[in-house]
This record gives structure tokens, sequence and C-alpha cells, in this order.
């Protein structure tokens, strides 16, 4: 799937020393633009995608031919307006969609990766992305945006870089993942590793794909992306194209009809060993322990303007995580503002078509790009 | 453009750091941008006038001054502005503690429950005033903690803090209030403004 010639990619020579303690060099970095550079190169956003998200934004992506992961709140005219801003995304490294990943060939052995793919973080997959700012000539981006495991970049990126963004919104994020979260990313490796075809993950040289368990894992996850609320005004107690109940194990009702397909199509589209790599990395980020237990000490040098903005029914990612990170940069004294919008469409709701949050996202950026 | 809001910008001095505690729609922090060039932040417990400071590029965070005022270091604002929302709170002591810890100075509005309109209304009608600061009935109104120009000069000494400077707002005109004066400023003023400050400051 990423031998796509839609797909661009930029060559990264510079090794680039993992947390792991591996090295890699001379890999690709697959990424995707909207809406020009102008001449300043003051108007570039870096958009952090989320654990199954690519750099295909908006628009169609020419993979999926679906629709792009952001596309309520990116292209023109929309929250991040593409007439206006720059937009860069990129795909993860440990993904699918070009960037160097478990999917790609180890040129020492030229042997598929697999599981021996050295386990990358959210440090690594920033530290990967912050080649695109030289290659562009950009020094200085305008802001750093992104939501869930995008949020947890931008907070990793400002650390990282502290002068290299004017201003970031970590939206429906944490600084910290939380045993919860750790709990059902782990659900969702047991599947694949659960499913006889993932086989220790060398399942490519087999010519078999751990679908089963990718989509169990899939169908796990999107539960909690949802919220109970929402959930049951959409399906309720409703029955999947049948009159009653059948006795049976098929899907009775819409709601597992719905898991089921949302289950299905996620196979065709990602990779099993890189949502092992993913889940990873978000795991194992915990900006406070890089800190010493003082997460304020993670921006201490920064003079960026942060907008943090959380959802009610976001269970996944509470408001009151998010909130750490607003109190821990007030601590400091930095510019931060802070909204938890109304919403009962859970985790997803950064995804959605939301119009409080569209339209507090689009001020924000507006207002903080005419200012000096 | 409030008259409160200009007596409070004069009070500020230039290029401070301000936060505006239940900064509503945002007019006053603009208003002091503006005029007093501050660097200011505001909290808000209204999602919808969040908003609208959000649509106004200023920075505010969503929250209860009640809890979220802890987040902030000591000293960490030149000032700290709280318009007419002390009778707000449940607990306007711990508040006013606070105000005093994260600010250097504190100006505190009150709508003042001393004028003779109030006296009057509860003394002939019998019921708790409604006015035009006061809109709301004794069962739905959020001001719990009604108090007087006096109440506040008085729990100045309880709460052992000082104050600096008292103005009295009667019809957009502004007035000293000092201790000769107390009694008639309580009776006529509409709204006390306080700049305030924690005593024994070493």
């Amino acid at each position: 799937m990423n031998t796509n010639k839609q797909i661009k990619t930029l060559q990264i020579k510079k090794p680039l020393k993992l947390d792991c303690g591996k090295t890699i060099n001379d890999f690709p970095l697959a990424y995707e633009t909207y809406g020009s550079l102008n001449q300043n190169k003051d108007n570039a956003i870096l958009i952090f995608h989320a654990l199954t998200g690519d750099q295909f934004v908006t628009g169609k992506n020419p993979v999926t031919n679906k629709d792009g992961w952001w596309s309520y709140a990116v292209g023109p005219n929309k929250s991040i307006d593409t007439n206006k801003f720059f937009v860069i995304c990129a795909n993860v490294i440990g993904g699918c969609m070009g960037s160097f990943g478990p999917s790609h060939q180890n040129p020492e052995t030229k042997k598929i990766y697999g599981t021996d793919f050295p386990v990358i973080t959210i440090n690594d997959m920033v530290n990967a992305q912050v080649n695109l700012l030289e290659h562009f000539g950009i020094k200085k981006l305008f802001s750093v945006i992104g939501g869930s495991m995008g949020g947890m970049q931008v907070l990793q990126f400002v650390s990282n870089f502290p002068e290299k963004t004017k201003t970031a919104v970590p939206i429906a994020c944490t600084s910290s993942h939380s045993a919860q979260n750790i709990a059902f990313n782990e659900l969702g490796r047991q599947a694949i590793a659960a499913d006889y075809n993932w086989s220790d993950g060398k399942y490519t040289s087999k010519n078999t794909v751990p679908d089963k368990g990718l989509a169990v894992a899939r169908m796990a996850a999107h539960i909690t992306y949802l919220s109970k609320k929402g959930l049951q005004e959409k399906f309720g107690r409703k029955l999947q194209e049948r009159d009653d109940l059948k006795f049976g194990f098929d899907a009775d009702f819409q709601i597992e009809s719905y898991l089921r397909y949302q289950g299905s199509v996620f196979v065709d589209r990602f990779d099993a060993n890189s949502y092992l790599y993913i889940t990873r990395a978000m795991d194992y980020f915990d900006l406070v322990k890089q800190f010493k237990g003082n997460l304020s000490n993670a921006f201490i040098n920064t003079k960026a303007k942060f907008f943090v903005i959380s959802f009610t029914s976001d269970w996944l990612y509470p408001t009151q995580e998010n909130k750490e990170i607003v109190i821990a940069l007030n601590a400091i004294g930095a510019n931060v503002g802070f909204v938890e919008i109304e919403s009962d469409k859970g985790h997803d709701s950064f995804l959605l078509d939301v119009p409080d949050f569209l339209k507090a996202l689009k001020n924000f950026l507006e207002k903080s790009y005419v200012e000096k | 453009m409030k008259s409160e809001y200009k007596i409070i910008t004069n009070i500020i001095e230039k290029n401070t750091r301000v936060l505006d505690v239940g900064c509503d729609d945002g007019t006053l922090m603009e208003f002091l941008k503006k005029n007093k060039n501050v660097d200011i932040r505001g909290i808000e417990i209204s999602k919808e006038k969040v908003q609208t400071c959000i649509s106004k590029g200023l920075t505010v965070i969503e929250g209860n001054a009640e809890i979220d005022l802890k987040q902030f270091p000591n000293n960490s604002f030149d000032y700290v502005v709280l318009g007419q929302t002390l009778q707000a709170f449940i607990n306007p002591e711990i508040v006013i503690k606070e105000l005093l810890r994260v600010g250097k100075k504190a100006i505190v509005t009150i709508p003042n429950f001393g004028h003779w309109k109030v006296r009057l209304n509860l003394l002939i009608k019998g019921t708790m005033p409604i006015t035009k600061s006061l809109p709301n009935d004794w069962y739905n109104t959020p001001n719990i903690h009604m108090c007087t120009i006096k109440d506040f000069v008085k729990f100045s000494k309880i709460i052992d803090f000082k104050i600096f400077k008292s103005l009295a707002l009667v019809n957009k005109n502004v007035s000293n209030i000092n201790n000769s004066n107390l009694f008639f400023k309580n009776l006529f003023a509409e709204l006390g403004i306080f700049l305030i400050e924690k005593k024994n400051e070493n």
C-alpha cells in the first residue's frame, strides 16, 4: 500500500537516534501539503495525525479514495484555512502510509522488518518530522496542531523545539498516557497477536494478513472514541435489517453491525504491525516523567501561545487530563487559553462536525496570525 | 463602555501583567490591552463567553475562579481584577485570599447592597430587593453573598488586607471613599471599587 506514486516522501539522510537506543538513517518520511507557503514563510502549520491517521488530512485520500481524516477542520475557508495557511502533515514513522515503518524492508537482511522494526516513541516521531521545516526552509511555524496522539506530538514538539512555532494547539490529549489508555491499547495489540495469521509479525512473508485480529482491535478502540450517550442516541437497541432477534450470534443489533463494518474497512487501509508500534509509542508517552515529575519544565523555554481544547464527553482523554497541561503552563506564566467544548460525540469530537470546536479553532488561529 | 471599566483602566499601570477573573465577554480585557498595553489573561466560567473572548483574540481559560486560581503561582500578576462577582462565590474569603496571593494587587468591585434603594425596597416592600444591577429573585440569584461597601471595608480588617484606594460610583460619577464619608457613600454608591493589597509583604 505504500508504493503508491501519489505519496510524496522526503528521504531523511541525517541519522536519527531513537529513544530505544538504535539509530536510523536514510529513511523515508511521507508527507502531504495543502495551500501555499507565503513569501515570509510565516504561514506554515504542521498538523500531527492521530493513531490511525495519515498525511492526507483533507480532500480525497488518493490511496483510500475516502475523504481526508480532518476534512471538517482543514480546507479552503475552514478552521485551518488552506487559503491562508500552508498546511504540512507527515505520516508518523512506524506508520503505514509511506513513512519508514515495520512494513518496510530491512536493508541489511533484505526482509520486511515486521516486529524487528525498532520501537519508536512520540519523541522519535517529532524528531523525524522537524526535518520537514528544513526541507521547506521554514524557520518558524505559525502553528503545530493535533488531536489525540497528534496532541501528544504537539506537546513534544514544543518541548523539543521551543522556538520553532508561534502557536500550539493540543486537542483532546494528555501529557502522560493513563493506565486505562495503556489497557485499551494492550487489548488491541493482544487481539492482533491472537490472530493466527499474525505469525509473530512475519505475516507478509507468509502472504497472509491478521485482519481478524486487527479488526477486533479497531472495534474495541472505536468504542472508546465514542460516548455512551452518543452510542445510545445513534443506535440504542435498534435491530439491523431484521424485525426481531434471531437467537444466534449474527449481528442482530445495529451497533454490532456498525462495529463489524468499522473493523472490516480498517483492515483494508492499515497495517497490523504499525498498529502495534504506534499504540506502543502512545503508551510510552510520559512528558511528565521526561521532565522528572514537573510538566512545566517541558515548556519553560517556549514563548509559544497555547490553546488547549477538550470535549465534555471524551472519557479517553478527559478534560481533567487536558487541564493538567493548562495548569503546568500557567505555573510558568505561559500564554495559554483553554476551552472545554460541549459535545456528546466522545473523543472523536475533534474529527467530526462540532461547530463550537471548529469555530474556536478558526478564531484562535486567525486572531493569533494577525497578532504581532 | 461601562464607567466601571474606565475607572479600573485608570487604576492599572501600563505594560503590566493582568488577570481578569470572571472576564465575561472580554470587553474590559480588550479595553485594557488597547489602552494600557497590558499582558492580559482571563478566566471565565461560561463556555459561550469563552468563545466570544477567543473570537476577540483574547487568552482566556474556561474555569471556575474558586477552583482554578490555585494553578497560578504567587505574585504572578501585577493586578488581578474581580468585577462584580465576589458576591457569587461560595467562599468569598478564600477567593479574596487567592486574588491577593496570585496578584501583587487586586481590584475588586462590588455592587453595593447598602444603596438606599435596596434598603428602602426591603424596608417598604418587605421582600428581597430587585434592582437594575441585581435583577434576580432570592431563589434564583447567583448572588449568594451580597455585601455593602461598609461590609467590605470591615472585611478588610477581618481578613487583614490593605485597601489602597476605594472609590464610589454614583451615576457615572466617581468619588473617593474615606472614613468620614463612608456612611453616605454606603448609602448612595451603586458600586464600590477597591484597589487592595496583602499586608506585611516583605
